[in-house]
């Protein structure tokens, strides 16, 4: 079929079953703008870029698809990129177009130019820039291709602005041809043998699962290899969710500000199943000193990651969707009852834990974020979304928050990007209609895309933004008060800001929450009103998250207090 | 520290040398040399990287990392096979009618070759595996040399089998 290039693209976008794209128009895209009028192709306005790519990330999180972005050339593009590092950290799935200038103007520094390929060659999984519009349906397919296969990733195609104005006869290619790439994630079935081998020869196995789990959909297996097991397990803080936090032996999420109990059986194990992780630094303390007494396994798909922080003694590489399934299969052949077996371990590693659970003080008349928190989880059931920014209130969510399922609790884990709570929720709830979506933010990362809070009344989004409101950068200022001689540099925000009146003139509903009563009294009503809120809850300035495992120490060298 | 050769069969395609290099450089990985040029492939590049590494695990890592980008087809470490690694170096020389006879004597036994001549310098081209360069830049260290082009190392696997049937 004959047509222009910006048609090209959106014939593309619907082959690729691409339903809603989240995008800000400008210059060297008025001509694909104009083609989304005229095909009335669902497009979300948001107030900045940033918003906009976080929104697709969200929209990606919330339901394993592949999330679209489209931004101008120039500014929008640079906006464009913390929002793909981020989804590129978690590795979340993500197609960002972006419009180049004219390919007369490229290297000339013209009018809103800038180097996209080369801007995000660190932070994507693979980038195009396409100067000719017979590449268009070929690139497109790849990226997705690219994007949802393998470890997931966000894809840029840089697209010059000439190319959505020249004609094409329209055909969407069938096949990929990509030499250098395949979708086929089979490891060597051997090496699941050893590992079954070693279970079979272990005492005190722990099963640490990660986000590979939920982007790979397997908590179903993951699930069923504990059943058969019954050893204690516990997660990253992007795996949360795959293991029912109500599980015989499940320790809580482990890491900096994960459990006593999770951080202990680490140390404590004698063999470590990793399973869809990467040992990021964050949960492993000091890298000499983690799980010193365990042969570590490996379940990976990305073989970069295999020995790259921490040399693992097995290590199976392939999906997760190829492994678990074999491996389950094959400790269901073997005789040992390893449940009964490991049953001393785990109570051991449970009772290890009830030692330090996560804990708040009451004190009087205050909300204790752990208050706060508890009380919404309480409110919500599995159909709840709860999306975090990125501080203190994120480990207090991590911690207090009982996330059930996978995709339950969308937070920026590896790249922690202030300000991409309240765009994520947004495209979490635009994809999820039927689920309720709870943001948990702070006063500082609320600012970074508050203006967000003008597109979700635009668009009647219903997301209920929780402001956990203490009046301080909280996770700075506890390293400042922990490291820094109490030098609150910078960190204070003992401000003028109404979060209330931000929210009405954006045209949203606000409440203030001061009290702990409060949260009996108000709460539930807000948080099961229709339409979008922002509830903004004052809390203490120096309250810590707790336990930490500062910079430097052993996951058993928790402070606690 | 240790070197190793690697060949990586890459797509023709713009910014492929991008992702390449820009990889190698974020990952903080140390090289020695990198070249590239057409194959007996028109879809394919040939990239000649030397890596220097501490160990076989940080080897081990560069060629995960690169056999992740999408446009590399195919890495092969042509130190660990039997192999045949080149060089070529161009070193332009002041020569003065007096020191002249000298580099030419110097031409001759490392078998490099004068490629051209003025009244004041001469310029050498030499091909070799990389000591035999080495070699040559230090003994014309005793002239005045005025620069040194150096293309890195490329190799060929010994025997019948070539790199992308490896």
């Amino acid at each position: 079929m004959r047509m222009n290039g910006a048609q090209a693209v959106l014939e593309s976008l619907k082959k690729e079953g691409v339903d809603l794209v989240f995008g800000y128009p400008g210059g060297v895209v008025l001509k694909l703008y104009d083609e989304i009028y005229k095909m009335k192709f669902p497009n979300i306005l948001t107030g900045h870029e940033q918003g906009a790519v976080h929104a697709a990330d969200g929209y990606a999180r919330a339901t394993g698809k592949v999330g679209v972005v489209i931004a101008t050339s120039g500014p929008g593009a640079a906006n464009l990129v913390t929002g793909i590092a981020t989804a590129n950290m978690d590795s979340v799935p993500l197609v960002c177009i972006t419009g180049q200038v004219a390919n007369h103007a490229i290297g000339k520094d013209s009018f809103q130019e800038v180097d996209v390929c080369g801007i995000t060659t660190p932070i994507t999984k693979h980038n195009y820039l396409v100067k000719n519009v017979n590449d268009v349906p070929r690139v497109i397919k790849e990226a997705f291709f690219i994007a949802r296969t393998g470890r997931k990733a966000p894809v840029s195609i840089d697209i010059a602005a000439d190319v959505f104005n020249a004609e094409i006869d329209f055909n969407y290619p069938d096949k990929i041809n990509l030499r250098g790439y395949t979708d086929k994630n089979i490891g060597d079935e051997k090496s699941i043998d050893e590992i079954v081998t070693a279970v079979e020869n272990c005492e005190r196995p722990l099963i640490f699962i990660g986000g590979g789990v939920i982007s790979s959909e397997t908590s179903e297996d993951v699930r069923e290899i504990l059943n058969r097991l019954g050893c204690p397990s516990t997660s990253t803080l992007m795996g949360l969710g795959c293991i029912e936090p109500e599980r015989a032996g499940y320790l809580g999420f482990a890491g900096m500000h994960g459990s006593y109990g999770a951080n202990m059986a680490i140390q404590n194990c004698d063999l470590l199943l990793a399973i869809g992780m990467r040992f990021s630094d964050r949960v492993t303390g000091r890298v000499a000193d983690f799980a010193p007494n365990a042969k570590i396994v490996h379940f990976e798909i990305d073989p970069a990651e295999v020995n790259k922080n921490i040399q693992v003694d097995y290590k199976v590489v392939g999906d997760l969707k190829w492994s678990l399934p074999l491996f389950k299969n094959k400790l269901n052949a073997s005789k040992i009852n390893f449940a009964e077996k490991f049953s001393a371990w785990k109570n051991q590693a449970v009772d290890e834990g009830k030692k330090h659970p996560f804990s708040f003080k009451s004190e009087g008349d205050v909300i204790k974020p752990g208050a706060l928190i508890s009380k919404i989880s309480d409110l919500c059931d599995e159909n709840t979304i709860a999306v975090t920014d990125v501080g203190q209130h994120q480990m207090w969510a991590a911690q207090f928050f009982k996330t059930k399922a996978p995709r339950q609790f969308l937070t920026s884990g590896g790249l922690g990007t202030m300000g991409f709570g309240l765009p994520a929720a947004m495209g979490a709830k635009l994809a999820c209609p039927e689920k309720k979506v709870v943001l948990f933010t702070g006063d500082g990362s609320i600012m970074m895309n508050i203006q967000e809070l003008a597109t979700i009344a635009d668009h009647d989004i219903d997301v209920k933004v929780v402001i956990v409101h203490n009046f301080i950068l909280g996770m700075v200022g506890q390293w400042q008060r922990l490291f820094y001689s109490h030098h609150y540099s910078a960190s204070e925000l003992n401000l003028k800001r109404d979060f209330i009146k931000i929210a009405e003139a954006m045209g949203v509903r606000g409440y203030r929450l001061t009290k702990a009563e409060e949260l009996e009294t108000k709460l539930p009503e807000i948080l099961n009103s229709q339409g979008a809120a922002v509830i903004d809850v004052y809390v203490p300035q120096d309250e810590n998250v707790i336990p930490m495992v500062p910079g430097g120490k052993r996951l058993d060298q928790m402070v606690l207090n | 520290m240790e070197k190793y050769l690697l060949a990586v069969l890459v797509d023709n395609k713009p910014g492929v040398l991008t992702h390449v290099s820009g990889l190698i450089s974020r990952r903080a990985f140390n090289i020695e040399s990198i070249s590239a040029g057409y194959t007996e492939e028109p879809s394919v590049t040939r990239i000649n990287i030397v890596v220097s590494v501490e160990s076989e695990n940080e080897l081990d890592q560069v060629v995960n990392q690169l056999g992740k980008l999408i446009d590399v087809i195919k890495i092969v470490n042509l130190s660990k096979v039997p192999s045949i690694a080149r060089e070529l170096v161009m070193i332009k020389v002041k020569a003065s009618k007096e020191a002249r006879a000298d580099l030419v004597s110097v031409v001759d036994i490392f078998r490099a070759q004068i490629v051209d001549v003025t009244s004041e310098n001469v310029i050498i081209e030499l091909t070799g595996n990389q000591q035999k360069i080495d070699a040559i830049c230090e003994v014309l260290s005793d002239y005045e040399i005025v620069e040194i082009a150096r293309t890195g190392a490329i190799a060929l696997s010994r025997g019948p089998v070539p790199v992308k049937k490896m």
